[in-house]
């Protein structure tokens, strides 16, 4: 029998140890993990089997909470403490939420986005984002008895900035290390795309429970690229339940008085709609505080009083066509995605419009969080010869308030990111010394039909004629799809950044106290995370200069390589330490220390992908 | 930078997008070429290939993608390829400053918007979009014979001019389309 191997105190770890890197769906009404194991992507159940979670927190008061199928199971009994459907509010206001009247909830409006008022006092949106996704870490967690190195969160293709910054401000609550925020069409296009070995360009019709996606890949040796993405962050399943719902309710001549009423409606209208999936005929039956509904529904029906949402996907199917500069026939094939696709007038229209099969041989529930998994998997290194490169775009055009509130645009829709992109501005007055920017995002000309991002001044400009200062304004949209912006004027140097954070302004200091409050059962002592935190990041950085070492180490004199594997020396001597500066101290040194190595081996890698391929000699 | 398609010298962010794709600055590329030569350098490059690494690397890896895509945008584009072209060869587009067209454009460029004021219906417009394609397509040829034989940058520019209010008239063509689409 072979011998197990234990190795040195003080030792790093063997890089090609495993790294656990999870998937996660974090949809409207439900909500998976996902993670490759063996090579296979797969949903991870929890302890009962069940892949499922549903999308619903409810506050018990006491600090205790449910979460998934038992929150759910009271929903008609506590409604306005029992927040389902909560992505509809992430990054929203009051303002925006439409029916908000039909909403069991107690909305707060406040500046960015809106609270919801429980038994437990305030929630924001990302609060109880993060009750969800704490649920699947520690899914994830018990599943394989360990700690999880990072997580993919996918979100809505057409999701703007404040609505990704919001998800991932609930990731970051929930505890979970951030690699990348994917789209859901991306993602799910992976999961397909892989497991089907297709090339060539596809389409993914992803259509939630609250919101629909749209976008046009072409897939190629590996290589997801999307060509254009649409859709509307505000449509979904969700809405045919309540167009259901008003139909029954003025054939029955009823009303809805209560909470849990409108709860019951909406619950009973789910269960009609997937129930006239099946068959063409329904009895609707709900029972509300003023008496029972017995009403017979036909799909023909439902189909008569739901076509308009179904015809706006299409439309934004055409758009995201044009954008691309594609016919319908220029598409090989549809992936269908989320439950709500599952209605077979939703897909005999899309089939009709595409002139083809959709395809949803993959379960549309799981496909995502799959593709989530898998993009993990590859983001942690775990797979460092892996083929997959996603060259996604951003969804949303973004710009700037210029005078008389319109908008100049910066970065166009459909734009491949990461992307950097700028624009000369200039003063409108005589001495004007400082500039007020208003980030803006969305595709109508007027800023007051955009979404305000966020606002920012430029001061301290040396006093001018009017139209003499320079000023550029940079935006950058990292490859989560977040921007940042940066303005400098020329002539002087004055310069100012903002990292786009929406208004809802929870800091990263709150962010870090939540996470201590809320989701850490265990007394950690500040001084333990941080010696923690120090160690894990002087791991990392040493796994990277060595497997950067191992890889390269002929680009570098034998004299500049002994300069670095010192620097590692000092590193793994540093992490014996109980200071975590000190550690720190130590890990940035390397991190300096091999930044020439890093530029120079970007280069050879650029040379190398260029090698022998010259578009003159083809 | 670049001599008889072999790269020499340290590749800089300051780089050419013709020297960083290593192709010969001309009007006239394979677009497919192109295609696959932006992905071999995003395999390279992208972000997503150092989230593992240092703070350093996962800089430089966004800055040397978005330098990539940068560059690959504007080759790709035949208008931007085209203006960048002149840009390089000391004669810049200046279209915020120099609008000055021949007098024939400019009156045909009434014209076009007319019949666009007078399209109600959605067969009228496409007939003005397929007149646009083939204006597109001889100022294109124009742009190949002015850069790649004559090297007359002046002309360059003049077509690059033209085809900017082609575009933008394009771009209304869209608009209305889709709002019909949606009405």
């Amino acid at each position: 029998m072979a011998l197990l191997q234990i190795s040195e105190p003080g030792q790093a770890p063997d890089p090609h140890a495993r790294r656990i890197a999870i998937g996660i769906d974090l949809g409207t009404t439900h909500s998976l993990v996902a993670s490759v194991r063996n090579g296979v992507a797969e949903c991870l159940p929890d302890d009962q089997g069940r892949v499922i979670l549903p999308s619903a927190v409810r506050y018990l008061g006491n600090g205790k909470r449910a979460i998934g199928h038992d929150a759910l199971a009271a929903q008609a009994e506590d409604p306005q403490n029992t927040i389902v459907s909560v992505k509809r509010f992430m990054g929203r206001g009051v303002a925006d939420i439409a029916n908000a009247t039909q909403l069991p909830y107690e909305l707060i409006d406040k500046p960015g986005m809106l609270s919801l008022q429980t038994i437990e006092g305030e929630k924001s949106p990302v609060e109880v984002s993060a009750e969800i996704l704490a649920t699947l870490r520690q899914r994830a967690e018990d599943t394989f008895n360990n700690d999880i190195y990072g997580a993919v969160i996918t979100v809505p293709a057409y999701f703007d900035d404040a609505q990704r910054q919001a998800t991932k401000d609930a990731a970051q609550m929930a505890g979970l290390n951030v690699l990348r925020l994917i789209n859901e069409p991306t993602a799910a296009a992976i999961a397909y795309g892989l497991d089907n070995a297709s090339e060539g360009i596809y389409a993914v019709y992803d259509l939630g429970g609250g919101t629909f996606d749209v976008s046009i890949l072409r897939l190629s040796q590996g290589v997801f690229e999307v060509m254009a993405t649409g859709g509307d962050s505000a449509l979904g399943g969700d809405d045919y339940d309540r167009a259901l719902a008003d139909v029954v309710l003025t054939a029955t001549g009823r009303s809805l008085s209560n909470a849990a009423d409108k709860s019951r409606m909406l619950t009973s209208a789910r269960a009609c709609k997937q129930a006239l999936s099946d068959s063409t005929e329904y009895v609707f039956q709900v029972e509300l505080s003023d008496g029972a509904i017995n009403h017979k529904v036909t799909r023909a029906e439902f189909e008569a009083c739901t076509q308009h949402l179904t015809r706006k996907t299409l439309q934004a199917v055409k758009k995201a066509l044009r954008d691309a500069n594609l016919q319908p026939t220029d598409i090989q094939g549809v992936v269908m995605v989320g439950g709500s696709t599952r209605m077979p007038h939703v897909q005999s229209a899309v089939g009709e419009l595409l002139q083809c099969q959709p395809l949803n041989n993959v379960n549309p529930d799981e496909v995502v969080a799959l593709g989530a998994a898998i993009q993990a998997n590859q983001l942690s290194g775990n797979n460092p010869n892996g083929e997959l490169l996603l060259l996604d775009v951003i969804p949303l055009s973004l710009g700037i308030e210029t005078m008389g509130g319109l908008v100049e645009r910066i970065v166009p829709r459909n734009q491949t990111i990461p992307t950097a992109m700028a624009q000369d501005f200039t003063t409108y007055q005589d001495g004007q010394t400082a500039l007020a920017l208003h980030v803006v995002q969305g595709e109508r000309d007027l800023v007051v039909d955009c979404r305000s991002l966020a606002r920012f001044e430029l001061r301290g400009i040396p006093p001018m004629a009017a139209g003499a200062a320079r000023i550029r304004v940079t935006f950058t949209v990292d490859a989560d799809g977040l921007l940042s912006v940066d303005a400098i004027e020329t002539n002087s140097g004055v310069q100012a950044h903002i990292d786009v954070k929406p208004s809802y302004g929870l800091s990263d200091d709150q962010i870090a106290a939540m996470l201590q409050d809320s989701f850490h059962t265990a007394e950690y002592d500040k001084n333990a995370r941080a010696l923690a935190e120090a160690r894990l990041e002087a791991d990392r950085m040493w796994l990277a200069a060595q497997s950067a070492l191992n890889a390269d180490e002929h680009l570098l004199t034998a004299d500049e390589a002994a300069v670095i594997r010192a620097l590692m020396k000092d590193v793994l001597a540093a992490k014996s330490l109980e200071t975590p500066a000190a550690i720190e101290a130590a890990t940035d040194a390397l991190a300096k220390g091999t930044e020439a190595f890093a530029a120079a081996r970007m280069n050879d890698g650029i040379r190398k992908a260029l090698a022998g391929k010259h578009i003159g000699a083809m | 930078m670049v001599s008889d398609g072999i790269v020499t010298g340290a590749l800089t962010l300051a780089c050419s997008d013709f020297e960083l794709f290593d192709i010969p600055p001309r009007f006239q590329i394979d677009p497919v070429a192109l295609d696959q030569l932006w992905k071999q350098l995003q395999r390279q490059v992208h972000p997503d290939h150092f989230s593992s690494q240092g703070a350093a690397d996962k800089l430089l890896a966004m800055q040397w993608s978005v330098r990539v895509n940068e560059a690959y945008q504007r080759l790709k584009n035949p208008l931007r390829r085209a203006a960048y072209l002149c840009e390089l060869n000391g004669a810049p587009i200046r279209a915020e400053d120099n609008t000055a067209m021949p007098h024939a454009f400019l009156i045909q460029q009434i014209q076009w918007r007319e019949e666009l004021d007078e399209a109600t219906d959605a067969p009228a417009i496409e007939a003005l979009q397929q007149q646009m394609s083939a204006e597109k397509q001889q100022l294109l040829q124009q742009c190949a014979d002015a850069i790649d034989i004559r090297s007359d940058w002046t002309q360059a520019a003049q077509s690059v001019r033209a085809l900017m209010f082609i575009e933008r008239f394009e771009h209304d063509l869209d608009n209305r389309l889709e709002r019909l689409d949606n009405n």
